[in-house]
């Protein structure tokens, strides 16, 4: 029982007495889908870098963007722009309108069972697929088979930007099953015949992607490093880094690292897209 | 007549049988499947080392020290409150009181609670309540500790859900010491608080420590009331102090099954995790189950 | 017990001493009541009507309950939690209705026909399964069982209310079996011996005997097993498909309440009005298993009480 006291004792003193290492330490918090990312640059970077520490947490750009608004982070990754009421929140408390670095670029990917014999799909399709208006993959040139929809939960910054851009701010239909994570959405894609999901292209693995044409009449493209650079795949999307001041010292190192071609290759080697 | 009431009272007894038997199967089949999937896997670097590769690859060392300090600080807080909880209900009250009532009620109850609501407690209770608090009294304005997701907290929230299992472990060795021990001691002139601290508490140690074994064994798999208070995704550092967050083994579950970046790749760690976790849970019970049957059957002599 | 305090000598570290015992004891209660006091502050906006979406449009609980979708994140939110509900009752059913004569059998089994080796793998077994961290089940359920069941049963969704429910029921059999069998230990040796006596051979003492008679109970053990499946979380989010359909097919995805609070929870903006819903739905999930627990208890006092009358 003492020996006991003793260890929990030293343990309890450890946890509050610790941590104070003299590294620089940056906090970098946000959205799941740049997490991955976020998390190989800090990996690269450390190791370069040894007196600095890079410390990613997910959560989600809506977490990310209140820990910056808090005080509670230095960087925010955030998948989608901060709406306008998140940046008066940060000048009344910071007396700043924050700064916007896009990190990267992401084409948000269709994704289909490979044994599904549909290959291409307009945006006009999506948003009726979505929408519940198209319930047959009979009507988009497939199967005499129901449409089975998997999106993400609408907490990720992926379910409002889907929605805003291909379900032009139309509601998902109630049938669409939310799974937690864009893992998940890939993994009931790979195992439903029948079934449709979307997500980064980074994830895309065991499943096929769908091509994607803005109309009826113009051609359809697969998101890679050309189509999302040139814009001619139809959905992709900025990925950002917010901080609350232009950023100096040892984080303006680590955001310069970033946006490097060194940065920017792990970009690629993640399954985004650079941002030049 | 007889003989289909012996054919009735046959099938009756397949049938009660055949519970027996679907439920014990459909328990081996799970562990075989989760081990069978998991073993290739599983090794010494598996559990030594930190994910690496964006988590599609390595250990999940982090998430198995983050695990071993929560229930740490968890036991911390729980034990001593639980085995004092369970004393003042066996020594001090009468159990038809109905201040007795009321704390077994609330016992119960506390028990019955679904793991999420803990969470949502911990986040309204500690975090936003306590914790804002805190910070507007110690720290300079703006600057925020523990109003954030942490370890303090998830392991609080987590003692508070452990509590009822400790309090009925612990009196239900309070009730294997022989009565007259406390009354040879009473009588001897002790106090009543020197008769706990001499006879009761050393004779419900075994208690204590079923009680807090199956707290850990329980607090180790429940991922609900950590989920936004304290677990994280992904650090590149283990937690050093009470306010950082830590990676948690069930949370790894949930989170590899769901968000990892290949969802094949992976499958392995998927499945590792997921049998250590289980075998984890399995050795703290099945330790809590043998403290306990030795506990029993000194009891009984 | 409590009468063999020094009586004269009360002492200044004695009553320093039990008064901080009690105050500890007292920590249980302390928790119910705040738990009750802080999910509820979160949800009060709702309640006292205080509560506005993005649009500016006041969230109200007929709202709530009379809204068919949960859409909570939109450019016109809605919050029907009717199809939660729907949602949690759905699989909270369909675990029980594969539990329930599952753990019964089994506690009939363990506690009438037994032989003592069998005991011996039995209630271990059980233990063991009580043991299964949820999160586990919930990874069994999404990665192996929804696979088995939409092959076997050649289901249109991979996730669905059966498996989840299923899942579930590996959750709830605990329970159900370690009460059930509590309950029909309990009763007293008199039931079966006269039963016997009378000539009723071992399966009819079970079944038209003790069962009857250990009927609060089970009831009692029913209901804490609806609880436990109505709160449950790791296994629903994981194993339901968690779409909000306001149908009753047992074949489609469902959300339950539990799963949406686990789902949305950590990422929703802090004081707006789906916060309060979630935190509402809390308070929701709290006075079901607080009401179940009441009504389990009543069930089991009473029929302890009938045991003692009865006895003497």
């Amino acid at each position: 029982m003492k020996k006991f006291s003793i260890i929990a004792g030293c343990a309890l003193i450890g946890l509050f007495g610790m941590g104070a290492a003299k590294k620089q330490v940056i906090t970098v918090k946000g959205s799941d889908t740049i997490v991955i990312l976020a998390q190989r640059w800090a990996e690269s970077y450390m190791a370069a870098h040894p007196d600095v520490s890079v410390q990613v947490t997910g959560g989600g750009s809506g977490v990310g963007i209140s820990a910056l608004i808090n005080g509670t982070t230095d960087i925010c990754d955030a998948s989608r722009p901060m709406k306008n009421s998140e940046i008066d929140k940060l000048k009344t408390r910071f007396n700043s309108l924050g700064v916007e670095i896009k990190c990267a670029k992401d084409g948000i990917a269709l994704y289909l069972n490979e044994s599904n014999p549909v290959n291409e799909l307009s945006l006009d399709q999506l948003k009726a697929i979505y929408t519940g208006e198209i319930t047959n993959w009979k009507d988009v040139g497939g199967k005499d088979e129901k449409i089975i929809l998997y999106g993400r939960e609408n907490s990720s910054g992926t379910y409002v930007y889907f929605r805003d851009v291909v379900l032009k701010g139309s509601d998902y239909a109630p049938a669409t099953q939310t799974l937690p994570g864009t893992a998940a959405v890939v993994n009931a894609v790979s195992k439903d015949p029948n079934g449709i999901g979307y997500g980064g292209a980074a994830y895309a693995k065991g499943i096929k992607l769908a091509k994607v044409k803005k109309d009826a009449g113009s051609p359809a493209y697969e998101p890679n490093a050309e189509t999302v650079k040139a814009g001619t795949y139809p959905i992709s999307r900025y990925l950002y880094m917010y901080v609350r001041n232009k950023p100096t010292g040892a984080m303006k190192a680590y955001i310069d690292w970033t946006l490097s071609a060194e940065g920017q290759q792990i970009v690629s080697k993640v399954g985004y897209f650079p941002v030049n | 007549m007889k003989p289909s009431k012996a054919i009735k009272g046959g099938m009756f007894f397949t049938a009660v049988l055949g519970c027996a038997v679907v439920i014990i199967a459909m328990v081996v089949i799970v562990m075989v499947t989760i081990i069978h999937g998991g073993w290739g896997t599983f090794s010494w670097q598996f559990i030594t080392q930190a994910p690496t590769n964006g988590m599609t690859s390595g250990g999940i060392f982090p998430a198995i020290y983050g695990t071993f300090l929560m229930v740490l600080t968890m036991s911390i807080a729980v034990i001593p409150v639980g085995t004092i909880t369970a004393i003042y209900l066996a020594e001090y009250v009468s159990s038809q009181s109905i201040l007795a009532r009321f704390i077994r009620f609330a016992v119960n109850t506390l028990a019955g609670i679904p793991s999420i609501v803990f969470g949502l407690f911990g986040l309204g209770f500690f975090i936003e309540f306590v914790g804002r608090n805190l910070d507007r009294a110690l720290l300079p304005a703006g600057e925020l500790r523990w109003s954030q997701p942490c370890l303090l907290w998830a392991s609080l929230t987590m003692g508070l859900l452990t509590l009822p299992v400790v309090i009925v472990s612990v009196e239900e060795a309070i009730k294997t010491i022989p009565r007259d021990l406390r009354e040879a001691s009473l009588a001897l002139g002790a106090t009543k608080w020197q008769t706990i601290r001499r006879i009761v508490l050393p004779g419900s140690m075994t208690g204590i420590l079923t009680g807090g074994i199956l707290a850990v064994s329980r607090g180790a798999g429940e991922v609900a009331p950590i989920l936004f208070t304290g677990a994280a995704y992904f650090l590149p550092h283990l937690p050093g102090k009470l306010s950082d967050q830590f990676m948690e083994l069930g949370y790894h579950v949930y989170i590899m099954a769901t968000q990892s970046t290949d969802v094949d790749a992976t499958a392995g760690i998927q499945f590792a995790t997921t049998m250590v976790l289980l075998l984890l849970t399995f050795t703290l019970n099945f330790t809590a189950l043998i403290v306990r049957s030795i506990m029993r059957s000194r009891a009984r002599r | 017990m409590s009468t063999f305090t020094g009586k004269h000598t009360i002492r200044v570290g004695e009553w320093v001493i039990e008064t901080s015992i009690r105050a500890i004891a007292f920590v249980s209660l302390a928790f119910i009541v705040l738990i009750f006091v802080f999910v509820l502050r979160e949800a009060a906006p709702l309640l006292i009507g205080k509560a506005t979406d993005d649009s500016g449009a006041a969230v109200t609980l007929a709202k709530l309950f009379s809204s068919p979708f949960w859409m909570p994140v939109s450019n016109h939110p809605t919050y029907g939690i009717a199809a939660l509900i729907l949602g949690s009752l759905k699989v909270t059913l369909i675990s029980l209705v594969v539990a329930t004569p599952l753990s019964i059998g089994a506690a009939l089994y363990t506690a009438v026909f037994a032989p003592r080796w069998t005991k011996e793998i039995i209630k271990p077994a059980i233990e063991i399964l009580a043991g299964f961290p949820s999160v586990v089940i919930g990874f069994f359920a999404l990665i192996v069982m929804a696979s088995f069941f939409q092959h076997l049963f050649g289901l249109q969704y991979r996730l669905n209310a059966l498996t989840g429910g299923a899942a579930l029921a590996l959750a709830v059999i605990p329970i159900i079996f370690t009460l059930t069998e509590d309950a029909l230990t309990a009763l007293p040796k008199q039931f079966t011996e006269a039963s016997v006596a009378l000539g009723a051979r071992k399966w009819e003492t079970a079944l038209f005997v003790l069962l009857p008679a250990a009927t609060p109970g089970v009831f009692a053990a029913v209901l804490l097993g609806f609880g436990r499946a109505f709160g449950e979380t790791m296994i629903v989010l994981m194993a339901t498909g968690n779409a909000a359909l306001l149908s009753l097919g047992i074949t489609g995805p469902v959300r339950t309440i539990s799963a949406t609070i686990g789902a949305e929870m950590a990422e929703v903006v802090f004081g707006d009005a789906h916060y309060n819903v979630l935190f509402f739905l809390g308070f929701l999930l709290f006075s079901v298993s607080f009401s179940l627990n009441v009504v389990a208890e009543l069930f089991i006092r009473k029929r302890l009480m009938k045991r003692f009358t009865g006895a003497a």
